[in-house]
């Protein structure tokens, strides 16, 4: 039968309709209300006092996910002069101030999970929705028409329109990696976070002020990205402090 | 951002298809004689001016099979709301077109008109509202993008009918649209000068500072974290110099309002009828200019992000 209306027969609508229903709990909302406060929202806190732009968590994400559920991620021209392809995360190198007091910055930035993620509302189909159980920011390929419309509604460009399968992708946080039971409890975690040689990457529930993203946040002034567009992103970053030993001396 | 031609000419030609029916609509609800076998003819071409419109849009997409898909988010997304409100409005001009055709004069046939003009509105407001909503392309979040589409649309549109109605000696339809269509020829020119003037204005709200948190005064980007580009390069910056930008801006003022608006003027004075059509001719690459720089005038905030290759 075709999916769709598998799932319209199997939504809690048509089992209200249908008569006896067997499950007594309350239907599971998947998708959160636009503007909705949620109880957990998982995230990234990234420390950009270790980051060392080694990109082995480009590397990761690119292989979980284009081996998961969310791939395969295109790969055009691979081995000619000008490759390109979908990534979710890509490592970025920024250098602040004036010479010989420079300080080089490796950025990794990717989906923000925003709270108010300005995607989610803007997409005609609903293939892009914001999950109400713990706030990760999803891409329904099957329902993606490929119109580059949440792209264009994204502040950070963090969406990429995958160009063999024409549909828009982007950082899932390992939602098919971080509850399956099959791995061990160390690994439930995103293939980014786990390859991150200087622990560079937290990852955690930032409503829940126990976690190990709220703590880093709170002690070391987690910032969010372009706070000025009140998108409210989930990822925060961990701002450079500068240790008086590393400070270069004044100029005389 | 980087302008696709498909929504280039999906915009365009619906814009001046809506603006040709209206000024047929105005036309017969104030009562303009007009020959039937003319309006016929007029309205169909607007109806096929929207099919054209509905295929390019439809080149836009990734997956064309899909696209009944995006009538379901109408509460949210503006998008969702234009398509919705396009097929229905071809489907009302589609019937306007049959009811003149049958030369039928029932009540549907005196109502039609009225809900051809309202159905223009409601379809401009909706295609507007796609990028006026995007409240941090900062060119594009403002009233001015509903006044443009609306009245480029009305422009255009009133053009194309006034030279159809000069083709084909029309002498009272044209008598009634040609002073309506120059003034909003003047209107849609004085508001997109105005755009024009507000963008090159504009600061950003967005730095490189606010984007990356990194509080230092002095800050460039050493590597955008790829060597040959990706969507994000792609979609988001139109790769023209700024001296084609500039070019391409002088020309849809020339071609959209200046030239046309002079042999509007020259028609009205004299009782020449060439100049209609001129007009009309001049017009149609110069709304695909004026939409070109529509999008590549719009700066992302993304942008900031992927400066410099490394």
């Amino acid at each position: 039968m075709i999916q769709w209306l598998r799932d319209l027969m199997q939504s809690p609508l048509a089992e209200g309709t249908g008569g006896a229903a067997q499950d007594i709990s309350p239907p599971v909302r998947v998708r959160a209300r636009q503007g909705e406060t949620l109880a957990k929202q998982l995230a990234l806190v990234i420390d950009l006092n270790v980051c060392v732009g080694c990109q082995a968590c480009v590397t990761s994400c690119k292989q979980w996910n284009t081996s998961g559920s969310a791939g395969p991620l295109a790969d055009l021209n691979a081995y000619g002069a000008n490759p390109t392809g979908t990534f979710f995360n890509r490592v970025q190198t920024y250098e602040a101030g004036e010479f010989p007091g420079t300080d080089t910055i490796h950025f990794p930035k990717s989906c923000l999970h925003c709270e108010d993620a300005p995607c989610v509302p803007v997409c005609p189909t609903g293939a892009s929705y914001k999950r109400a159980e713990d706030g990760i920011v999803l891409v329904d390929y099957d329902k993606c028409i490929g119109c580059k419309y949440c792209a264009w509604a994204c502040p950070y460009g963090a969406r990429e329109l995958d160009e063999e399968r024409q549909v828009m992708t982007k950082c899932t946080l390992c939602v098919d990696r971080v509850y399956d039971p099959l791995l061990p409890e160390a690994d439930r975690q995103p293939a980014c976070v786990q390859a991150c040689p200087t622990n560079a990457r937290l990852f955690g529930d930032i409503k829940d002020p126990e976690s190990v993203v709220s703590k880093a946040i709170a002690e070391r002034g987690g910032y969010q990205l372009m706070p000025e567009w009140n998108t409210q992103p989930a990822n925060h970053y961990l701002p450079r402090r500068i240790t008086a030993q590393a400070k270069p001396a004044e100029p005389q | 951002m980087h302008p696709a031609f498909s929504i280039l000419f999906f915009t365009t030609l619906a814009g001046a298809a809506q603006g040709l029916l209206v000024a047929l609509a105005l036309a017969q609800i104030t009562g303009v004689a007009t020959d039937g076998n003319l309006l016929v003819r007029a309205v169909g071409l607007g109806v096929a001016l929207l099919l054209a419109g509905l295929a390019a849009s439809f080149l836009h997409l990734g997956h064309k099979m899909r696209a009944w898909r995006a009538v379901l988010m109408w509460r949210t997304s503006w998008m969702s709301r234009e398509v919705i409100v396009m097929p229905a409005y071809i489907a009302l001009a589609a019937l306007w077109w049959l009811v003149l055709y049958t030369g039928s004069d029932s009540a549907l046939a005196r109502a039609l008109p009225w809900a051809v003009v309202v159905g223009a509105l409601l379809l401009w407001y909706c295609t507007a509202m796609i990028y006026a909503c995007l409240r941090f392309i900062q060119e594009w979040a403002h009233w001015s993008t509903v006044a443009n589409f609306t009245l480029i649309g009305l422009a255009s549109g009133g053009a194309l009918a006034c030279a159809l109605a000069a083709s084909a000696g029309e002498g009272a339809l044209l008598a009634a649209l040609a002073p309506w269509t120059t003034l909003a020829t003047l209107l849609a020119a004085l508001i997109r000068l105005y755009s024009l003037r507000r963008n090159a204005a504009l600061r950003p709200v967005s730095t490189l500072q606010s984007a990356t948190g990194i509080q230092a005064r002095k800050l460039v980007q050493k590597s955008m974290g790829m060597s040959a580009g990706a969507f994000n390069t792609r979609e988001f910056f139109h790769g023209a110099s700024q001296l084609a930008l500039r070019n391409v801006r002088w020309a849809f003022v020339l071609g959209l309002f200046v030239l046309p608006l002079a042999l509007q003027l020259c028609a009205l004075t004299s009782a020449a009828t060439w100049p209609w059509a001129w007009a009309a001719l001049l017009q149609a690459p110069a709304l695909i200019a004026e939409r070109w720089v529509f999008f590549a005038q719009a700066k992302h905030p993304q942008n900031l992000y992927y400066q410099v290759v490394g």
